[in-house]
């Protein structure tokens, strides 16, 4: 595998801090991202992943450190300045309003006007029917509210949203948690379609198997801090565990 | 394959003829069933006083009118009740509202500008309204910052201002009624001279179902041009004729309940002319009607058409996933309140109005009415769910059951309660049973 290190990074996270209620949630960890690269985010319950992505994803803001896109340091202060450059979030717990349709949903906070600035649901409809059919075809369902869709066809609304908005930077955390075997596949899939087309991922991820299939480099913490980043080619199954399990980096550590 | 009516096939063609054209006109089954049990407490309060009194008085022009003038304040705040319900929230003050609203508003154009202006001057009315719907949303935004920025939950803000405002009318004019007020003004509040008579009123119809088909006709347009399924042609004609037939009802009813003899013998006075033989006005239209129904016309878009609506149902459904969309939950919270405010200003401009006077007792209780029609037509407490054109049939239904009780004799107050605290409590009943079933 040809390692995609070189220049400068799309994203990177530089000595993010955050603590809630003097309980250190993230210390002074830095990760990066390419283009065109998938980087797995590992560790338990509780590590910190899911706490330094938000506040990539505008969900939280650090105490300390700074984000980098391009190389240019910018400020995220909400989920709009987030989706402003381009970062688009696929959480885990989908973030879907269950009262509102498969296309409300995916057009939530961007929706599409006409010109008298009302609110085009056919138009909105029109388009998820379209990217729906490519994602999951299962999905028939579009004037219900999406509590009535399986997990699957609410995951796939939920990668629909990030998806149809043209991401750069995706951020997916654990996205297959919820999903049968063959919704799996298409998810696996889809990241290495997307991954192709040159987005950046930073994947959480507890599933070791996808992570060595899926991941280039995986980024391991524990209790807050960065165990260390490795390639994934360069590195065991076991060795990535012992960075989980016991905070050990591997000798060959990238 | 014994049991044949487990299988598809036989569930599609045992689908009646109901059915059929329920899925095909697309009509609410839920908003059909409101409509119903209206219809159904008309009838029986008309029954019952014709059956055991001296005749049944409920479904007369007058009492239709004025049941439809009585709706137009609590209607118009349930439009706004049913927006601050679906975001998770309550708002106890808006009785308080209407009080204060309707004290100043009085206290303004009665006390304080006619001095300076002189009493009677054009403007008077206008001063009195934008400040009343002024006030109102300054109140409203000012409960929605404590509840926004302040995390305090919207019971205790607006419990608090049920309380506070009450006080602050009462100590604005040392208890004293306000009266009379300007006699524009008062036209909001409707009366013989706050309707707009027969020939209005057709206009209006004509408007009405003029806006009717145009809208169907776009909706049309719109589904063909994305290649949706299309509702069948008898589907459309049918729905067309149904909402223009109950506007074409409702206008043959208010022009036919004609100006009380006092009222005619004044006008024709004001002519200089003897009361002709077989006079007949009919009195159209109530002003404060109109604007409920523009409320309800203008919530409706705003709920269903506008991305502001939207983000109302997407607070209701997931708060957190509306804030990572996004979508600044806080700001809605304080215009929803505003809004809501506003609505109880323009409610306290129709009260007083329609009293021609301001008193501190105005708009007591009218909280609980408010809650109330929200909740009867459908807005579900837990959140996310709720539809305008729901409250206001939850209001005329509250209404109904008011004004009902007092035409059949049981006017005393305590059964009033009763049965209004029973309503409230079947009907959400019936809702909690409707929704399982249909799930």
């Amino acid at each position: 595998m040809t390692n995609p290190k070189t220049g400068t990074p799309l994203v990177e996270l530089r000595d993010i801090s955050i603590a809630f209620g003097g309980i250190k949630a993230v210390d002074h960890v830095t990760v990066d991202l390419y283009p065109g690269e998938v980087v797995g985010l590992l560790g338990h319950n509780g590590a910190g992943k899911s706490t330094l992505i938000k506040c990539l994803s505008g969900a939280y803001k650090a105490d300390s450190g700074d984000v980098f896109i391009n190389g240019e340091r910018v400020e995220i202060n909400n989920p709009r300045d987030a989706r402003a450059q381009n970062i688009e979030t696929i959480y885990q717990t989908l973030a879907l309003a269950d009262n509102l349709d498969a296309a409300s949903n995916l057009f939530l906070g961007r929706e599409i006007v006409n010109g008298m600035g009302f609110v085009d649901e056919s138009k909105m409809e029109a388009e998820t029917r379209k990217i729906m059919a490519r994602l999951n075809p299962t999905v028939r369902k579009f004037k219900v509210p999406v509590s009535a869709l399986s997990g699957g066809q609410r995951q796939s609304v939920a990668i629909a949203r990030a998806v149809y908005f043209n991401a750069k930077i995706l951020i997916m955390d654990e996205p297959t948690a919820a999903l049968g075997p063959q919704e799996t596949q298409m998810v696996s899939e889809l990241i290495l379609e997307l991954k192709a087309q040159g987005l950046g991922i930073f994947l959480i991820e507890h599933d070791i198997h996808n992570v060595m299939k899926l991941c280039d480099r995986a980024s391991v913490m524990k209790n807050g801090q960065l165990v260390g980043t490795v390639n994934v080619a360069d590195v065991t199954d076991e060795d990535i565990l012992g960075m989980i399990i016991l905070g050990k980096k591997p000798a060959k550590a990238a | 394959m014994t049991d044949k009516s487990h299988s598809p096939q036989t569930a599609a063609t045992s689908e009646g003829a109901l059915g059929r054209f329920m899925r095909a006109t697309e009509i609410d089954p839920r908003l059909l069933g409101m409509v119903g049990a209206l219809l159904l407490i008309w009838l029986s309060f008309h029954l019952y006083g014709a059956i055991l009194l001296d005749g049944g008085t409920f479904l007369t022009p007058r009492n239709l009118w004025n049941l439809s003038v009585q709706t137009a304040s609590i209607g118009i705040m349930a439009t706004g009740m049913v927006l601050v319900i679906i975001t998770r929230n309550i708002d106890l003050s808006v009785g308080s509202i209407v009080g204060v609203v309707g004290m100043y508003a009085g206290l303004l154009q009665v006390e304080w500008l006619p001095p300076s202006m002189g009493l009677g001057h054009p403007a008077l009315w206008i001063i009195a309204v934008v400040f009343g719907i002024a006030l109102g949303t300054l109140i409203g935004a000012l409960h929605g910052s404590l509840i926004a920025f302040l995390n305090i939950p919207s019971f205790i803000v607006t419990l608090g201002g049920l309380l506070l405002w009450r006080g602050v009318a009462f100590l604005a004019s040392d208890g004293r009624t306000i009266s009379p007020v300007d006699p524009t003004f008062a036209l909001i509040g409707g009366g013989p001279y706050g309707s707009i008579g027969s020939t209005g009123s057709w206009i209006v119809c004509a408007l009405a179902c003029a806006g009717v088909i145009w809208m169907m006709v776009r909706g049309r347009a719109s589904r063909k041009l994305h290649g949706f399924a299309m509702r069948p042609m008898w589907a459309e004609y049918t729905m067309a004729i149904i909402n223009c037939g109950v506007i074409l009802i409702a206008t043959l009813v208010v022009n036919s309940y004609g100006w009380p003899k006092g009222i005619l013998k004044d006008y024709y006075a004001t002519l200089g002319q003897e009361v002709p033989e077989g006079a007949f006005i009919a009195h159209g239209f109530a002003i404060p009607v109109l604007i409920l129904a523009a409320v309800t016309i203008a919530m409706t878009i705003l709920m269903t058409r506008t991305r502001f609506g939207r983000y109302v149902f997407a607070i209701g459904g997931n708060p957190e996933a509306a804030t990572l969309s996004g979508i600044n939950t806080r700001a809605m919270t304080v215009k929803i309140f505003a809004l809501m405010g506003g609505l109880a200003g323009i409610a306290a401009v129709i009260a007083s109005a329609r009293l021609n006077s301001a008193t501190n007792a105005l708009g007591d209780l009218d909280e609980l009415l408010v809650i109330a029609a929200a909740v009867v037509g459908g807005t579900s407490l837990a959140g996310g769910v709720g539809t305008i054109s729901g409250a206001i049939i939850g209001a005329l239904i509250l209404v109904s059951l008011q004004t009902g009780m007092v035409l059949i004799g049981f006017g005393d107050g305590s059964y009033r309660k009763i049965v209004i605290g029973l309503a409230l409590v079947l009907a959400v009943y019936l809702d909690i049973v409707y929704r399982k079933r249909i799930k």
